[in-house]
């Protein structure tokens, strides 16, 4: 997983609330048997129209998603993090994300910052009074800054750590790679292998 | 506090802790046995691809197709694109990550909860996990043994760890004997109508009294199977000399000292006298009936020699609006009485029943009898080597007789990802462990039944025990 620090993107608005994952990416596409590739999956059913903001060509390259309240409910599919990720987003603003939602960006490297819903507004209207301007994310101060307008986010101590030194779950356990390793001098004989195959 | 009394699960826990979690974050715990198969793997192999991480143990991991995997005509091509295409992935995976796999035609294939203690990998006092939440099973033996899912998959095939919660332990007691004709299905539908789908939320679930001890492995089994059901992170039986002795001479099961210090060491796990539950629920067995359920969630189940319950005289507004769709979907009217619903189909399969002693019970029952007019039963044996060995006894024969379908082994009807499902609105007596809306089928009807009910509903086509049949000779 990449480490995040600072960085600076096209921010797209998402003038809805209560996006949940099936909206994010439907469940046609949990079929699927890779990891990535899951950006023509994300908004899916709203993607065949115009309008959609994601369709508009200074978004298209969007890599920070201002959302309304409620972002992320529903099933607990990790997809709908990986369908953000596949598509280049970085960061997600709401004011309110379902919890395990949170959890598993924070997991797989975006950042799910909460604003305030006046901040909410206040981003809107500044990035559509200026389509395709850039928005700067400074995670170590926590703040999102387009030209004077500087928004603090919250995120909790933890997934912040984790997303400033780069670290997955499985990079975090591997943290304590002499811990398993001490583990396993000790694991009794008689625990069960499954190689070489007995039938 | 060295000499506080613990229970069985905290044994085990404490005995796989790799390091300790500080300030609420989660233990890291070790992971003894990891078993794989077609549905939840692939993602976490292309993650280890990803992020260029091998498998940590292949050793302590086993793979099997049985989701996906047809049970006619195994030796044709998968027709459905998805399903063949999750099992071409796990069998490139196995190759590339250097692990083992049974795949379809193998004797050893076979549904992932039947094949590890079938090969005696699954044993007292270790860690299990799979990508599968009826992992519960392997808690039969005295492990502690959990679904994850397939982000924890990756971590464990990359660590061969899993950093883990702390858990609350419920004891549920069942004293007496069981009465002819009832088995380990029937109490544990009996428990989850009791506590609820969520009433075993955070808790591991430890199964004693007289009555558990007096089962058979197999039927430990099928109890610790549904603990998912009642919502548990895990169910247990402590080990003892039954299980010691399903285990003994198997493939994998430890030989010569191994043995004798694997045992020594599985005495001392049941739980102390003195331990303390956060929780404690009691069930008679004495008196307990064939338990089947009448609406979508496994906790809607009543006695067979009940009736449709009154969703109107339900007090809890969710619950009864749960029954009132329940019994909308299932087209039943409160009051039928059970032995009155008629069913189409009879499916006797699934990591709940479909081991060789279930196959011999429903055998015993069907066996010289014959089956309902129009009524269909497929019998689909949970592995490979169960299927040959219900061969070798004649089982297959008797089902033949009979006018069942005898299929090869995997999941099948259970949950329908292969060809095996219902038809819209068929109404079905199945020995697998979910009745939810659509589960074997778009608006398939499921009563879960015991392979006893399963098979004296074939006879004769409304839910029935084998008591009832005596009363027809
Ligand atoms: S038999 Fe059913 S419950 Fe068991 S592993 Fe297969 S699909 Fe899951």
């Amino acid at each position: 997983m990449e480490k995040i620090s600072v960085f600076s993107g096209v921010a797209a608005p998402l003038r809805r609330s209560n996006v949940d994952t099936d909206q994010i990416i439907p469940a046609v596409y949990l079929k699927r048997i890779t990891k990535t590739g899951f950006e023509d999956a994300l908004f899916a059913a709203w993607r065949g129209d115009k309008e959609f903001v994601l369709n508009q060509e200074p978004y298209k390259k969007a890599q920070v998603l201002v959302a309304g309240p409620d972002f992320g409910t529903g099933s607990s599919r990790e997809h709908a993090v990986w369908a953000l990720r596949d598509y280049g987003f970085k960061a997600v603003f709401s004011s309110k994300f379902a919890d395990i939602f949170r959890g598993n960006s924070g997991k797989q490297g975006l950042i799910a910052g909460v604003i305030s819903d006046a901040d909410t507004e206040k981003l809107w209207a500044a990035i559509e009074a200026n389509p395709g301007v850039e928005i700067t994310v400074d995670l170590p101060n926590q703040t999102a800054t387009i030209g004077s307008l500087v928004v603090p986010f919250e995120i909790d101590e933890y997934t912040k750590w984790r997303l400033l030194e780069g670290l997955d779950d499985i990079g975090l356990t591997l943290r304590d790679e002499q811990a398993i390793t001490d583990f396993e001098a000790k694991r009794e004989s008689w625990r069960p292998k499954t190689l070489p195959a007995k039938h | 506090m060295s000499n506080k009394p613990l229970t069985l699960a905290e044994k085990v826990w404490n005995n796989h802790l790799v390091t300790k979690g500080e300030n609420g974050s989660p233990d890291l715990l070790y992971i003894d046995l990891h078993l794989v198969h077609e549905v939840t793997s692939p993602q976490a192999f292309d993650g280890l691809r990803m992020a260029n991480r091998p498998v940590r143990r292949p050793d302590l991991t086993i793979a099997t197709e049985d989701h996906n995997t047809p049970t006619v005509d195994i030796d044709k091509p998968i027709a459905d694109i998805t399903s063949r295409t999750q099992i071409e992935a796990l069998r490139k995976n196995a190759a590339e990550f250097g692990i083992r796999i049974h795949s379809l035609g193998d004797i050893d294939q076979g549904i992932v909860h039947v094949v590890g203690p079938q090969l005696g990998l699954t044993m007292p006092g270790i860690t299990v996990v799979c990508g599968d939440s009826h992992t519960s099973t392997h808690g039969a033996f005295g492990a502690l043994a959990m679904g994850i899912g397939t982000s924890e998959v990756e971590h464990v095939l990359a660590t061969q760890t899993l950093p883990l919660k702390p858990f609350k332990t419920m004891a549920i007691n069942v004293e007496g004997t069981l009465r002819s004709g009832v088995t380990a299905k029937d109490i544990i539908l009996a428990v989850i109508a009791k506590i609820g789908t969520g009433g075993g939320q955070g808790y591991v679930l430890e199964y004693r009294g007289s009555a558990i001890r007096a089962l058979s492995m197999e039927a430990r089994m099928t109890i610790c199977n549904m603990s998912i059901e009642a919502g548990a992170r895990a169910g247990m039986v402590a080990p003892d000399e039954t299980t010691f002795a399903y285990l003994k001479g198997r493939p994998h099961a430890p030989e010569g000292a191994d043995w004798d210090a694997a045992v020594e060491y599985w005495k001392t796990l049941p739980t102390d006298e003195g331990a303390k539950f956060d929780a404690e629920v009691f069930l008679d067995a004495d008196t307990l009936d064939p338990f089947v359920t009448w609406g979508t969630n496994p906790g809607q189940g009543v006695s067979l020699l009940d009736s449709v319950p009154n969703p109107e005289e339900i007090s809890d507004p969710n619950e009864k609006a749960a029954a009132l769709r329940a019994l909308e979907y299932m087209d039943l009217q409160p009051g039928t009485k059970m032995k009155d619903i008629r069913v189409d189909t009879v499916f006797l399969g699934s990591c709940t029943n479909s081991r060789i002693e279930d196959l011999r019970a429903a055998a015993a029952i069907i066996k010289g009898r014959k089956k309902a007019d129009g009524l269909r039963m497929m019998v689909v044996p949970g592995s490979q080597r169960v299927r040959v060995q219900a061969e070798q006894e004649g089982l297959d024969a008797i089902f033949k007789e009979f006018g069942a379908e005898w299929r090869f082994a995997g999941c099948s009807m259970c949950l329908g990802m292969n060809p095996d499902q219902l038809a819209p609105g068929e109404r079905a007596a199945s020995t697998s462990n979910r009745n939810f809306e659509g589960r074997q089928g778009k608006g398939a009807r499921t009563h879960l039944v015991s392979p006893l009910v399963a098979a004296a509903t074939a006879i004769r086509g409304t839910l029935s025990s084998p008591a009832d049949l005596e009363e027809q000779n």
